[in-house]
């Protein structure tokens, strides 16, 4: 029983890796420049800003919550650190910090509206989509900040690499790691899937399910900056409609690598597979050249098959629970 | 003393002749079984057309699961219902309608946004032109509806806002607005003020005038007495008698409630300490009124009552998960507020919900997760959980528990319910309390795990924990407690030393009638 519930845990993990070995290997026969150096790079540099957008957010969708602004923060950050570059207002280090920390404060206008005055996840942070894009076009205007504008070699460290992996990989498993910890090992960790578990029960025991929630939003913002800065590294020209559309990359992320919609289950680790597994798939696509249609449709059916095996997997565990209960 | 009113008779001169009234609606042997609990058992009750039928019984009786059978909610085990000598098959609630049965259900189940006339009709709306709805002609057969029963609703404002009794009385519409044969009214009056039981009573008087059999689930004697013609008692699922109401005295009833074999239960002989935990005038609106109370170190104070009289919520102000609105707590003589159950926590306050899958216990964390939530910063003061400290208190605890599994890891919601218990028990006593509140411990555990949490219960007693003790099963408060306080209707109505209680006085305390606390064996009088 025990092994049929921890099966459950980390079987996504397995077979999203599983699945990813047997997808490579098929695209890598049938178009050969996947297998590139560059091709791969591009894809996990890629995978890994959506990877650690998609951390912050299955910790606000482990605790029930959604997080639907991130792409606006995202594309908030990105902007406005390029353009405190470009007009020379802040030094590098210092625009890079000012986007993380915009990226928390933003996180935290969430998490006051969802903890504070309990406005429903979805509808706070549907706002905010739309307010912290809003603001996003009301400083950029119809301007745009191109590659010229930033310090030279800025955009550099997307395509660099320590012992042949991409840094941007290697920042992206820092921060999956430091995450799987703090989720597994600390008591913060055990608050959220507690409180994302069962809400009630978490209040009788004295948990304060609010500050848990409040700190969950703040993180997931925090994370949205980072990604945003990545973003206008990876990118170097960035307007207001950058990252525009994100959001349904990172919560199908966050769905397909095993997070429990409702909340109380699901791993950063699984989360951070999804993201991965999502870009080799529309990076496979498009080596195959099939069109655009198909590559939406596959991106769904690649969803809904998780859920489906979800919420299948679910129901056979509470079954085989029912059964041992009456016992 | 007690009398009951003689009813029918003056009331409906016009009631037939006992043979002429034809049986109209027959449950023959029914039983139904969740989990471990056998909630009917084999049970038969024939409704007459023309009669009110009283259908009396303690809580877990099976009153509920015999009504919700008839109303088709659930499909009974075994046994057949038949309709006018017509083997019948209740396909569902829907179905339970369309054969003449209605129900008036105990909490309203109505659609907050939906008007008045919309929820008394919903599902059998009069539709007019291409089968879209007759707004108007609902809107004048509500309206209809509500004046029989000499009610003023504005049929056209939602149903949010309206008070609870207004509530019941929308729900009694709805059951009236279909031709009934049968209608069950399951302890309807127990949000209704005493002019609208009497407007009920008309109701159900009406009804019973036009040949409808009605069937009265209900706690209070005396209005048993006043209504009905004949009652039927269930006791542990069981049908124990069927009688004439006017045969019947109040004690007679009480007797055919309670009377159960109570040998189950360890007795434990403590020896009092000093006053831990005190309540003085608390009161929190609309749940329970000026109830004082104190409970000393190796005490057990037993709360009996019906469900709804306002025990669990004393306790959730007790744990600083509500608060009340005047009257105090003392906690080992100092004044208290709590106001959050981490407070409560930190003072030695504890307690063990009534529901355990909703308040109680994470389902998907290990046992281990789960005794260890409420004490995560006592026991790792700094960040990092350590899974090993944090096994082995959970090993410890559930060995002293007898908790049953393949090891702390196992998930609690893979453990069987009188497991499951023990582990949320362990959870609460991790904390180190010094005052322990269980609600309902043993609700819905089978018999054996049910003695092994008394004996629990009783262990904790004695090692000087003063020890709450909400139960519904009156067996295992007349056995556990040193000290028994029954509620009713939010006041405390009876407090009972163990050597004085009886099950009939509680019983009696309990239904709202006057404890006779002066006499321990309860000869009950009788008036005939």
């Amino acid at each position: 029983m025990n092994r049929v519930a921890g099966l459950l845990g980390r079987q996504r993990e397995a077979s999203l890796a599983a699945v990813m070995v047997v997808l490579g290997a098929f695209v890598a026969t049938q178009a050969p420049q996947f297998l590139s150096a560059s091709n791969l790079s591009q894809v996990t540099v890629l995978a890994s800003i959506i990877a650690i957008a998609a951390v912050g957010e299955a910790m606000v969708v482990i605790t029930r919550n959604v997080d639907l602004s991130v792409e606006s923060t995202i594309g908030l950050v990105a902007f406005l650190v390029a353009n405190a570059l470009k007009t020379h207002a802040l030094s590098t280090p210092e625009a890079m910090a000012a986007g993380i920390g915009l990226g928390l404060l933003l996180g935290m206008i969430n998490g006051v509206l969802v903890a504070g005055f309990h406005v429903p996840a979805i509808v706070a942070t549907l706002g905010t989509l739309s307010i912290y894009r809003g603001v996003d076009f009301l400083l950029a205007g119809g301007h745009q900040v191109t590659l010229g504008d930033l310090p030279p070699g800025y955009t550099d460290p997307a395509i660099a690499s320590v012992f042949g992996i991409p840094l941007f990989v290697l920042i992206a498993i820092a921060v999956v790691g430091t995450t799987a910890v703090v989720l597994r090992q600390t008591r913060f960790g055990r608050q959220v899937y507690a409180v994302g578990s069962n809400p009630v029960a978490a209040a009788t025991a004295g948990i304060r399910s609010g500050l848990v929630v409040f700190v969950v939003f703040a993180l997931c913002g925090l994370l949205a900056g980072l990604a945003g800065v990545l973003w206008g590294i990876e990118f170097g020209t960035i307007n207001a409609t950058a990252a525009n559309g994100l959001v349904l990359q990172v919560i199908a992320a966050v769905v397909v690598g095993g997070v429990a919609i409702f909340g109380g289950s699901g791993t950063v680790v699984g989360a951070a597979l999804g993201a991965l597994f999502l870009a080799l798939i529309s990076n496979a696509l498009i080596l195959l050249d099939l069109s655009q249609f198909w590559l939406q449709a596959i991106f769904g059916g690649v969803i809904l098959a998780a859920v489906s095996a979800d919420a299948a997997l679910l129901r056979r565990l509470q079954r085989t629970m029912a059964e041992n209960r009456s016992r | 003393m007690i009398s009951p009113t003689p009813p029918i008779a003056s009331v409906i001169p016009s009631v037939s002749p006992e043979a002429a009234i034809p049986l109209r609606t027959e449950l023959r042997d029914i039983s139904k079984r969740f989990g471990a609990t056998q909630a009917v058992d084999s049970v038969s009750l024939d409704l007459r057309s023309g009669e009110v039928h009283a259908l009396v019984g303690e809580n877990g009786a099976g009153k509920s699961t015999l009504v919700k059978v008839l109303a088709g909610i659930y499909a009974p085990d075994s046994g057949s219902i038949f309709l006018d000598g017509q083997r019948m098959v209740i396909r569902g609630p829907a179905n339970a309608r369309q054969l003449g049965i209605a129900v008036v259900h105990q909490e309203p189940s109505l659609f907050p946004d939906l008007s008045v006339a919309e929820n008394v009709f919903l599902g059998h709306q009069p539709s007019g032109r291409f089968g879209s709805i007759a707004w108007g002609s609902m809107r004048t057969a509500a309206r209809r509806l509500f004046e029989e029963l000499d009610v003023r609703l504005d049929v056209a404002s939602p149903v949010r806002g309206l008070s609870m009794a207004d509530q019941q009385l929308v729900e009694i519409a709805k059951a009236l607005s279909v031709e009934a044969r049968v209608l069950i009214l399951d302890e309807p009056t127990a949000s209704l003020s005493a002019h609208e039981v009497d407007r009920l009573f008309a109701i159900a008087r009406q009804a019973r005038e036009r040949g409808v059999a009605v069937l009265f689930v209900n706690h209070r004697l005396e209005e048993v007495f006043e209504l009905s013609d004949r009652v039927t008692v269930l006791r542990d699922g069981r049908r124990v008698i069927t009688a004439d109401t006017s045969d019947l005295t109040t004690a007679d009833l009480v007797r055919h409630m309670v009377g159960r074999d109570v040998t189950m239960f360890p007795k434990v002989a403590t020896t009092a300490g000093e006053v831990l935990l005190e309540a003085r005038d608390l009161t929190r609106s609309d749940a329970f009124m000026n109830v004082s109370f104190s409970v000393r170190a190796g005490e057990i104070l037993g709360f009996a009552g019906l469900v709804g009289a306002g025990r669990t919520e004393i306790a959730r102000v007790l744990f600083g998960i509500d608060r009340a609105d005047s009257g105090e707590i003392r906690l080992a003589g100092q004044p208290v507020r709590f106001d959050s159950p981490a407070a409560a926590l930190s003072n030695g306050v504890a307690y063990v919900p009534e529901d355990r899958h909703q308040e109680g216990l994470v389902l998907d964390f290990s046992i281990a997760s789960n005794v260890s939530l409420p004490i995560l910063p006592r026991l790792f003061p700094r960040l990092f959980v350590h899974r090993e400290t944090e096994r082995r208190l959970a090993a410890d605890y559930a060995e002293r528990l007898s908790v049953r599994s393949t090891g702390v890891d196992q998930l609690v919601g893979a453990l069987s319910g009188g497991n499951q218990q023990k582990v949320l028990i362990a959870k609460w006593l991790a904390t180190k309390p010094r005052v322990l509140i269980l609600d309902e411990p043993t609700r819905g555990i089978d018999i054996g795990a049910k003695a092994e949490v008394h004996r629990i219960i009783a262990d904790l007693a004695a090692s000087g924990l003063a020890i709450i003790l909400i139960s519904s099963e009156l067996p295992e408060v007349l056995a556990m407690s040193d000290r028994i306080l029954v509620m009713h209707e939010g006041r405390i109505t009876a407090e009972l030393a163990r050597a004085d209680a009886t099950e009939e006085q509680v019983m009696f305390a309990a239904t709202g009638q006057q404890a006779h606390g002066d006499r321990p064996t309860a000869p009950v009088p009788t008036v005939d």
